[in-house]
């Protein structure tokens, strides 16, 4: 357990060795950078199995003191929540770097970028100081940048160039707001607990607009409506495993940061803007559902489709309750493990040998005889994202429908429809991308072969699909973790009622 | 039989364990591929055979229980049981099953895919029979849909993208909604098992419970959990996605749909929505009397209309499946107690369930045959004097119809005339105005017969006509025999539910 | 005022040295050298530089602490610091000099160097207004002819006349700003002055002056709206002048003048603390705060020239470190010293880059930075250290400046008055200012190459000074309390 700061050190320093690596040959970048991911993974699920909960609240990792003169201490702490999207990272990294095996262009930077990101990640999911993670946050920014700017396709330096502005200015929010609270606190400490005690003594308009500041800033980049548009366009502009990191584990930093900061630290100020935040929530579950129901490029719907996933994650920290919350930090995980999925079919597997996402020209071809294996992983998981049982998603939204239900019963009615628009689209791409059918194309024209699934491929479309179906089986593996964490005096004040 | 064996999990999973079976090996041929999934479809049929044996029709409550702790943090158990409905739903799966595959026999594209995609079917709606939880149960009923999403999509007709995707969504959008009442529900009580449920409801503590969620709430799960069911049988006016896609489905598919999963609907309604909400069920069981009669009257009247034989047999289904809620809706809607009538409907809505998959999947099958020997061709003009053609099939497809119409010796009557004499107990006028549909029926179908059997051979019979085949012999014979059988001696299923339904009556909450 | 010749000659030990220094490299360039190669000629000038720099450095570190002569200079923590900032500063940049090979007259600008280092240390220190103003105009003299120094282009020589032409207006503006406060307070002492200051009442001539105090610190600092000089500068002047009023300037500019404002005219500060704001130099000094980065961040959007998007980059840079001015008379000049040095090594080493890069084929335009990570893998990893130093990413040392300035700023009054919403638009601009220096990395890590162009070689000493730099910034940004610990 003490050994989870390790994911970060072994992810840095493995972004380091693998620049090295890269000077040499691709070939033992990737290894270096696999080697590594698969490490920091192993530490965080050998950690996740050892865990158990302290009723207390978070269990300290490392606590040094490092800038006495603002009451900044390099503290890490860990509960349930922080060890599932730890889990969560160390997966989607892993599987994203069997998804990148083909990068041949400056391979060695393409992974250093890569874990450094991954590094920064897994530091802010155990940060107990707010500097320390506003810091791993801003650590993970530039990363992206470069990405999404060298390795990326369509329109890659506006994507980029978008993406990062939006995250950056988020973040900019977050540190005005914690800023504020740490200097009206008295400025004595940055600890994510301190803040939180000296917060309590704040004025109601002081923690509203504390409030305000800090989750809108969070809430950016978990793309919350209407904030979302660098979302679709930055994922769609990025390469195939950035996509997969970026819509699978950063979009999550943001929901993490809500539910972590935002919430806790100023409870006023969220009840004030609750209701604000549940039709936000909604909205962007149905409208961009809406949305990716007409999109023309594959890549976009999935993008769309991760902002309509997401919404139902802000839907379960606006309900304010434990049940909801928990539903939420699953949704975190299962959307993590689908997006991921999504991502790796449609960039990797099909756009790298197509050269086309343009559902038009998918629709002329029979994808799925030309394709079987795409075509089979892409169908689980299109049915793991429509929230079928049996796949993560499904324990997860039905927490949350749950726990919604108990807070507003309205929105769990709106969610509903929720469900349904996802299922709407999901099967239209489904069947235009992989199943279209013209019977004249297929009868003149006689393409050669693509080229065959790797096994590198295979290795992560196994990995993610077992994940998910594995949760989705038996999601008490991850909830039995995540609700202690939920029902820790540090919620309190935030999450009422909904107990078991 | 020892009682830890898990008897119901094995029939529910030996399907799966088949389809499994056929993913691992890739390289069969597709001859081999049928006969390996024909097997492990008959398995159903054996093992509820087993059950069969050991079953206690006059038990009250679930024999062959089985109950694991699943989700703890949702109080969700894997629980399966089996009492006189479900075994009659087993059954009627256990004999389609393995008839649609053989309805498959001649398909050659993609073989192993297609049996595959049946046997994931027939262990999905299994599932659905046999669940007492659920989570367990809507798992079943939600994956129902992804096999039958791709057999009609990909080995159906013309129409079949938009048949596929109008049937998945309508599906999947009334199951939104039910999720979300059972969402409401596990709130109020902190239970989703059936029996616990229906238990709460039986001593009035459910509907109390329900009102903590204040207002309008509890109506609002009701219809919840009624929309997800009324989409499946399909209840009028949510019938619209069923006409495409049992036509569009290839013939094996459409059996089965026909068969079971509208069943599966009905199922939902006798063992969720009656016993966890009696007095809303009471409530509105006027105005749903009047949407079933809808469907009873339209289905049939729409039939009539149809050139398409087998869009004619699906507008038949949404006439048959009607008659079942429309029994149901009856006895819902009673004030005063009147137990003759209350059992003789819910005896003939059983009786119908099983009986009108038999007839709907047979006459599904002759319009396949009359299909495959017409290259694809099937509407009511397109044949004529099939008779003399194909003696053996005029013969057992002529008997299917008059099963279905409702002939006296047929299984068919039984149903209808127990569900028309229930009803007239209940509610006269209903009774009446449904004749018209018996009507109708008898009209098309008929029509069906005169058309396309008799009268000088015309259109695909003018040339050769081949009769049926082996396989299609013994795909429709045990179909015909099952029908003289249940014709004759209906007590052979009555016996298996009269206790169950006495007990249904005497429990039935009157205000 | 005690003559405590001994003291003074004990505190000025180090600019002996750097004076020294320079008599030393122009003597022997005069004599033993004449006639010997250019290259020689180079590196004698700056061997002799860098020491003396670095023995001036560590005689700062013996040297004594605490008032000398009698309040004229004062060696308080702040100003030891500076000076050995200043002269830090002066020696990276005596560094990348080396890349200058065109110079003709090496001694004489390693001795000018070593002048306008003697300014920045005096200007560090000084506590009484006449010395004040002579180590400005030392500085800034010097400055001036390293501004014009590159006789071989006009812009060099556009350059020098303008920033002579500017410097010699905020010189007469605080000349007089300062002979109106001593005909005020009859002092010339800043502890003397306040004092006296505290007993006055307020008067127009009084605001005059602190105006006029202020336009002259405006112009030293580059800030709007008295900055029209630096886009010019900057890009005329020769790499090693622009690098130096970039860094060493701007720090010791703004130690000289926190210390004049605060310990002289406190009393008359007046607060922004609230929305109740009282009349003081605090409130005009946070106008010029807003308009520097206004200007400074939406001119750099618009620039093609890169060292012209560091000159708007420095304005704006200005405007935040204003706020760093207006919150260290409460909660000290910490967070002050440590964003102006940090923001001085990485100006320094960002023009060295590009310093190092004109050597090797001209380097005006952004798009000339094209291809840098295949041309020199070191280059592009230190410009990338330093751009994103300016930007104010963490882990480097330019965010906590930013931070720590912040968070004092934030203390004076929470969001409730001018002070907050400054920071407020200041980390707003900030989102700006990322655009416009992920334009630079841009070109630098993602574009290709542009035709023709090859490998960069590094000469050594620039090579050691721009990766000194590079490590200081990381090691200042994951420990800031190396240097915040000093306060």
């Amino acid at each position: 357990m003490s050994a989870l700061p390790c994911t970060i050190y072994i992810s840095f320093t493995g972004a380091l060795l693998a620049l090295a690596a890269g000077r040499r040959s691709p070939g033992s970048a990737r290894l270096v950078a696999l080697v590594f991911a698969l490490l920091a993974w192993g530490v965080a699920l050998v950690a996740a199995f050892r865990f158990v909960p302290d009723a207390a609240g978070p269990v300290t990792l490392v606590d040094l003191p490092w800038i006495p003169q603002m009451g900044i201490r390099y503290h890490l702490a860990a509960d349930g929540i922080s060890l599932t999207l730890a889990v969560l990272t160390g997966l989607a990294a892993t599987a994203g770097i069997l998804f990148s095996w083909n990068v041949d262009k400056r391979t060695g930077e393409f992974f250093a970028f890569y874990l450094t990101l991954i590094g920064g990640v897994y530091g802010v999911f155990l940060s107990a100081d707010a500097f320390l993670f506003f810091v791993l946050y801003e650590i993970a920014i530039v990363p992206k940048y470069f990405l999404i700017a060298i390795w990326g396709s369509t329109n890659r330096e506006y994507g980029a160039m978008k993406l990062v502005l939006y995250s950056f200015a988020g973040s900019a929010l977050v540190l005005a707001g914690l800023l504020w609270a740490y200097a009206a606190g008295g400025a004595h400490g940055f600890g994510v607990a301190e803040l939180a005690q000296a917060a309590a003594s704040f004025s109601h308009g002081q923690q509203v607009w504390m409030f305000a500041l800090v989750f809108l800033g969070f809430a950016v980049l978990a793309g919350m409506f209407p904030f979302h548009t660098w979302a679709p366009t930055g994922h769609v502009a990025a390469p195939t495993a950035a996509s997969m990191l970026l819509a699978g584990v950063v979009m999550k930093l943001g929901a993490y940061g809500c539910l972590r900061v935002a919430m806790p630290l100023f409870p006023l100020g969220f009840a004030f803007w609750q209701p604000m935040i549940f039709w936000l929530a909604l909205i962007g579950i149905i409208y961009a559902g809406l949305v990716a129901l007409v999109q023309e490029d594959f890549k976009f719907v999935i993008g769309y489709s991760s902002v309509s996933h997401m919404g139902f994650v802000l839907l379960g920290l606006a309900a304010a309750n434990v049940r909801a919350a928990s539903g939420a930090v699953l949704q975190m995980f299962s959307h993590g493990v689908i997006a991921g999925l999504l991502f790796a079919v449609v960039g990797r597997m099909v756009y790298d040998r197509t050269h086309t996402r343009k559902l038009a020209d998918l629709r002329a071809t029979a994808l799925y005889k030309r394709m079987p294996f795409a075509a089979a992983v892409f169908v689980l998981a299109g049915m793991a994202s429509m929230g079928m049982p049996g796949f993560s998603g499904f324990p997860a939204e039905l927490t949350i429908l749950v726990g919604t239900w108990q807070s507003a019963p309205w929105a769990a009615v709106l969610a509903a429809v929720g469900v349904l628009v996802a299922a709407a689209f999901t099967l239209r791409v489904i069947q235009v991308s992989f199943f279209g059918h013209d019977p004249v194309a297929e009868a003149t024209v006689h393409p050669e072969p693509y080229a065959p699934v790797t096994l590198a491929e295979k290795c992560g479309a196994v990995l993610l699909l077992g994940a998910t179906i594995l949760i989705g089986i038996k999601p008490d593996l991850l909830l039995d973790l995540i609700r202690p964490a939920l029902q820790a005096p540090f919620f309190q004040a935030v999450l009422k009622g909904g107990g078991l | 039989m020892s009682p830890n064996f898990p008897l119901l999990s094995l029939v529910v999973f030996a399907p799966w364990l088949g389809a499994l079976a056929l993913w691992f090996l890739p390289r069969l041929s597709p001859v081999t591929a049928r006969i390996l999934a024909l097997a492990f479809s008959l398995s159903t049929l054996a093992l509820s055979g087993l059950a069969l044996c050991s079953f206690d029709p006059s038990a009250a409550g679930f024999q062959f229980s089985e109950q694991h702790a699943w989700i703890s943090s949702l109080n969700v158990h894997y629980r399966l049981g089996l009492d006189g409905l479900s075994l009659i739903l087993v059954l009627l799966t256990g004999v389609l099953g393995p008839l649609s595959i053989l309805a498959s026999w001649r398909q050659e594209t993609n073989t192993r895919l297609m049996c595959m995609l049946f046997l994931l079917l027939q262990g999905a709606a299994l599932g659905v029979f046999l669940a007492l939880d659920f989570v367990p149960w809507f798992l079943f009923w939600e994956l129902s849909l992804v096999p039958a999403y791709f057999l009609i999509r990909l080995w159906g007709g013309p129409g079949a993208t938009r048949a596929a995707y109008q049937f998945v969504i309508y599906t999947v959008g009334g199951s939104a909604f039910m999720l979300l009442g059972f969402a409401g529900l596990f709130l109020a009580t902190g239970t989703l098992d059936f029996t616990v449920l229906a238990g709460l409801a039986a001593d009035g503590s459910l509907a109390s419970k329900l009102s903590v969620l204040g207002g309008f709430w509890p109506t609002a799960v009701f219809f919840g959990v009624l929309l997800g069911l009324a989409v499946k049988v399909p209840l009028f006016p949510f019938h619209t996605w069923l006409p495409s896609a049992y036509a569009e489905a290839p013939t094996g598919a459409s059996m089965f749909m026909t068969g079971v999963m509208s069943k599966m609907g009905v199922y939902g309604f006798l063992r969720i929505l009656w016993p966890l909400f009696p007095a809303s069920l009471h409530r509105f069981a006027p105005a749903l009397v009047w949407l079933a009669l809808g469907g009873v009257v339209f289905g049939a009247f729409a039939a009539m209309r149809q050139r398409d034989l087998k869009r004619m047999v699906a507008y038949s289904s949404v006439n048959h499946v009607s008659y079942c809620l429309l029994a149901l809706f009856a006895v819902c809607a009673l004030s005063r107690p009147n137990p003759e009538a209350a059992t003789g409907a819910l005896v003939g809505a059983i009786l119908q369930i099983f009986n009108h998959g038999i007839s709907a999947a047979a006459l599904f099958f002759c319009v396949g045959v009359l299909e495959s020997r017409a290259a694809g061709k099937r509407g009511i003009g397109d044949f004529g004097g099939v008779r003399s053609a194909a003696p053996l099939l005029a013969g057992l497809c002529g008997i299917s119809m008059f099963s279905s119409l409702g002939l006296p010796g047929l299984n068919g009557f039984v149903g209808e005339f127990l569900i028309f004499r229930g009803v007239w107990g209940l509610v006269p006028w209903v009774a009446a105005l449904s004749c018209l549909g018996l009507f109708a029926t008898a009209f098309f179908l008929l029509t069906f017969w005169q058309r396309v059997f008799h009268g000088p051979r015309a259109g695909a019979a003018e040339s050769s006509f081949p009769d049926l085949t082996g396989v299609e012999t013994a795909t429709l014979v045990p179909l015909v025999a099952l029908m003289f059988a249940f014709g004759i001696l209906p007590q052979l299923l009555t016996v298996l539910v009269n206790p169950l339904v006495s007990s249904w009556v005497a429990h039935l909450v009157l205000p | 005022m005690s003559f405590d010749y001994a003291g003074l000659f004990g505190a000025l030990k180090p600019e002996t040295a750097l004076v020294v220094g320079a008599l030393l490299v122009l003597g022997l360039d005069l004599s033993l050298l004449k006639g010997r190669s250019a290259g020689a000629r180079r590196g004698a000038a700056l061997f002799l530089g860098s020491a003396a720099l670095m023995v001036a450095g560590w005689l700062v570190w013996v040297g004594p602490h605490g008032p000398v002569f009698g309040g004229v200079l004062v060696l308080d923590k702040f100003a030891q610091a500076t000076r050995v900032g200043v002269l830090s500063l002066t020696l990276l940049a005596m560094g990348t000099a080396s890349c200058n090979r065109a110079g003709r007259n090496p001694a004489e600008l390693v001795a000018v160097m070593l002048f306008a280092a003697v300014g920045f240390t005096l200007m560090a220190a000084a506590q009484q207004l006449l010395v004040a103003f002579l180590s400005l105009e030392l500085a800034s003299l010097s400055l001036y002819i390293l501004a014009g120094f590159d006789k071989s282009r006009p812009e060099s020589a556009e350059a020098g006349l303008k920033y002579y032409l500017f410097g010699g207006m905020a010189a007469a503006f605080l000349l007089f700003g300062i002979s109106l406060v001593y005909g005020l307070t009859g002092s010339i002492d800043l502890p003397v002055i306040a004092e006296r200051l505290r007993s006055l009442p307020p008067s127009p001539l009084l605001m005059v002056a602190l105006v006029m105090i202020l336009v002259a610190f405006g112009f030293k600092a580059a800030a709007a709206p008295f900055h029209l000089w630096a886009p010019d500068v900057y890009e005329g002047a020769p790499t090693v002048a622009a690098s130096l009023v970039a860094s060493a300037s701007k720090l010791a500019a703004f130690t000289f003048f926190t210390r004049m404002l605060w310990t002289g005219f406190y009393p008359v500060a007046g607060s922004i603390s609230t929305a109740a704001v009282t009349p003081g130099w605090l409130a005009p000094l946070a106008a010029i705060a807003v308009l520097s980065m206004l200007i400074g961040n939406f001119g750099a959007l618009a620039q093609q020239n890169v060292r012209r998007l560091l000159a708007y980059s420095a304005i704006a840079h200005s405007g935040v470190l204003m706020l760093g001015v207006m919150a260290a008379g409460d909660y000290g000049v910490g967070p002050l010293f440590f964003y102006a040095s940090t923001y001085g090594i990485a100006a320094l080493g960002a023009f060295a880059v590009v310093g190092v890069v004109e050597a090797s084929g001209g380097c005006q335009k952004i798009t000339d930075l094209a291809g840098l990570a295949r041309r020199s893998p070191l280059l592009a990893g230190c410009l990338s250290v330093f751009i994103l130093s300016l930007a104010g990413i963490p882990p480097l040392a330019g965010f906590f400046g930013k931070f720590s300035v912040f968070a004092s700023a934030l203390r004076l009054g929470g969001l409730a008055g001018p002070a907050g919403w400054l920071v407020v638009l200041a980390i707003a601009l900030s989102a700006v200012a990322l655009y416009y220096y992920l334009i630079v990395l841009k070109q630098a890590l993602v574009e290709a190459p542009a035709e023709g162009a090859g490998k960069i070689a590094i000469p050594a000493a620039a090579e050691v000074a721009l990766v000194a730099a590079a490590v200081l910034l990381v090691l200042l940004g994951v420990r800031p309390s190396l240097m915040l610990g000093l306060f």
